[in-house]
């Protein structure tokens, strides 16, 4: 009798403690299944089931094409974004001055309003009679149905994402080290280029990979500026409208596979080098 | 002292997030060591970055040698400083951080090399050469922290909270670093802190309170004879007591206090008064002895509290504290209840009118 209740109540106490993360762990794990439903669901349908025609569609020389594309014109977006961004960034983070709020909101629009319409900003600025697009055509450049259009429009959705990351790395760093690396001599340049940039290191790595990431997963801002020549996410579009899922499924499998290794990849290169038990890095 | 002022403040106000001081007057003299002492927010960090260049000034003027350096940037003023967390730079080995001064400088990388393992022979850290501060401890951060300040060979040394963030082992070594480091290179060193213990390692004193300094001068004065009641409650004097002089007889006046009557050393006649005494001034007896001691106060032990590892605070019915170590506490076998005799040298008296 006795024994029985003791266990009672251990029960009790157990399923006390324990409710709470279960709920949690159920809540939690419907969003992270979603999403891995959607892959395996992909994987074993379009690559298992379905084998000769990813391997076909491998072999399509078009297809490696625009996942070419879209991955070199998002990366030079990426590498302007790093130029133009870094001190963008280190400006907001660093300095206090009027209107600070409103410039870090207009950074931010382009994460705010519809891709599609952000395309029609990009598009109605670049196109031939546009304010940019004009005079660059009187000396030969278009953007129109370009890699330069397709460039401009990945650089205006995706460099909010590296901005606002390295901006808070730069926030996140103790304005001591600067003050004393100023006490030790050092000017506001070799400050930055001794002391914030290397310890921004990885905040500006994620926000490139990020930035990236976005730029490649572009797609309504785009198709406004540069149907042709095609990137993937528009060749995925334009395959499933033609082909149906049978023959846009595989160059999606193909893009999430080459992200997933790239992604991975860059996780590893880039993870925080510990000092070993001495106290020294290798 | 007759050596000359190396740096001067002249009215200077300046706020940064919530701290601000304002009108700082400060004469620091060559070869001092000068310690800014107050609570914590009082603004003794913003005060040392001011005079670092950190921060713009509101009003007023910084000389050093007499020559204003108001508008100089930090990094023209040669100024060592060591942060309270030490600040080393996170991403370079000790060697690296020890050298970044020089490497501002632009000197040739051997002479680099050279002076740097020359200063860490000096610290005797050379065997950390390699390492990368966070695997440091405490004691260690902060002498690559001196080492790196110390380096560019700075007109004077700042402190912030040098000695706060150590354990008492390491505290004892970081203190007798300090004053060596300040008295083999006679450099003058300023140093902030809350704590009135580390406060009498300096020369002369300054006490800042809500962004104001309230008084300055050498410890004996500033702990014995404080300006006014805050400055007193700050500074742990834990007897303030007021009274009215009855009679003055060649300077030792009579004062009457709502328990009992002190003898104290006065040039008024009469009139309402306020007297500090210092609880460890003040020696606890069980017996009447023959001393020259001027007063001599009866009263029964009201509490025991434990201050420290050594020290206990008894207070007395007659609203006495008085500080005894632990031994004599043994000793005397002192419990609550107990009639005691508490007495103190009229010159340990200050007065204040």
């Amino acid at each position: 009798m006795e024994n029985q209740k003791t266990k009672y109540i251990r029960f009790k106490r157990f399923s006390k403690s324990y409710s709470f993360l279960f709920l949690f762990l159920i809540l939690g794990s419907i969003l992270l299944l979603l999403i891995i439903f959607s892959l395996i669901d992909m994987v074993v349908k379009h690559l298992v089931l379905n084998l000769d025609n990813f391997i076909d569609t491998l072999y399509d020389q078009y297809v490696i094409y625009t996942i070419i594309l879209t991955f070199y014109a998002s990366f030079i977006a990426t590498i302007i974004t790093i130029i133009f961004g870094t001190p963008l960034a280190y400006v907001i983070a660093r300095y206090q001055f009027k209107g600070k709020a409103i410039i870090d909101s207009i950074i931010n629009i382009p994460l705010m309003i519809p891709h599609s319409v952000a395309g029609l900003l990009v598009f109605s600025l670049f196109m031939r009679k546009g304010l940019i697009g004009a005079p660059f055509r009187e000396i030969g450049i278009m953007f129109e149905d370009t890699i330069l259009g397709i460039i401009v429009a990945l650089l205006f959705v995706s460099m909010p994402i590296y901005i606002n990351m390295v901006r808070d790395g730069f926030k996140s760093i103790n304005p001591r080290l600067r003050r004393v690396a100023y006490s030790l001599g050092s000017n506001e340049r070799s400050a930055f280029m001794r002391i914030m940039l290397p310890l921004n290191k990885r905040y500006i790595i994620t926000g490139s990979v990020m930035c990236w990431a976005r730029g490649i997963s572009e797609f309504g801002a785009v198709i406004l500026i540069a149907y042709y020549p095609m990137i993937a996410p528009v060749l995925v579009y334009y395959r499933f409208n033609t082909k149906g899922l049978e023959g846009s499924a595989p160059i999606a499998l193909i893009l999430i596979i080459i992200c997933l290794l790239i992604f991975i990849g860059i996780y590893y290169l880039t993870k925080e080098q510990k000092p070993n038990k001495s106290g020294e890095k290798n | 002292m007759s050596l000359k002022s190396i740096l001067s403040l002249k009215n200077v106000s300046a706020d940064f997030g919530d701290f601000y001081i304002k009108n700082i007057n400060l004469e620091i003299k060559e070869k001092e060591y000068f310690v800014i002492l107050g609570p914590t927010g009082a603004g003794k960090t913003l005060l040392l970055e001011i005079i670092a260049g950190f921060h713009k000034l509101k009003e007023g003027q910084i000389f050093i040698m007499g020559k204003n350096i108001s508008k100089i940037p930090p990094n023209e003023r040669k100024i060592g400083f060591v942060y309270q967390d030490y600040s080393l730079f996170p991403h370079m080995n000790v060697e690296n951080n020890i050298s970044f001064g020089l490497e501002m400088q632009k000197l040739k990388r051997a002479e680099i090399r050279r002076r740097t393992s020359s200063m860490m022979d000096r610290l005797k850290i050379n065997h950390l050469k390699n390492r990368y501060p966070i695997t440091l401890s405490g004691g260690e951060q902060q002498k690559i922290a001196l080492a790196r300040a110390l380096i560019i060979n700075p007109e004077f040394l700042l402190l912030d909270e040098p000695f706060g963030a150590l354990d008492p082992v390491s505290k004892k070594q970081a203190m007798k670093v300090v004053k060596e480091i300040h008295s083999n290179n006679n450099l003058t060193t300023i140093e902030v802190t809350h704590n009135q213990d580390e406060a009498i390692l300096g020369d002369r004193i300054s006490l800042i309170m809500n962004g104001e300094i309230v008084d300055t001068g050498p410890p004996k004065q500033i702990f014995n004879a404080p300006k006014n009641i805050s400055n007193a409650n700050f500074l742990g004097v834990e007897n303030i007591i007021s009274g009215e002089i009855t009679k003055n007889i060649e300077g030792y006046a009579e004062v009457k206090t709502k328990n009992f009557m002190i003898n104290c050393l006065s040039k008024f006649n009469s009139g309402k008064v306020t007297l500090f005494i210092r609880p460890e001034n003040i020696v606890l007896s069980q017996s009447p002895f023959k001393s020259s001691l001027r007063n001599n106060i009866h009263s029964k032990v009201k509490e025991l509290f434990l201050i420290s590892k050594e020290l206990i605070q008894i207070s007395l019915e007659n609203g006495l504290k008085v500080y005894i170590t632990n031994n004599a506490k043994e000793d005397l076998d002192i419990k609550v209840g107990d009639d005691v005799i508490a007495s103190f040298k009229a010159t340990s008296i200050s007065l204040k009118r």
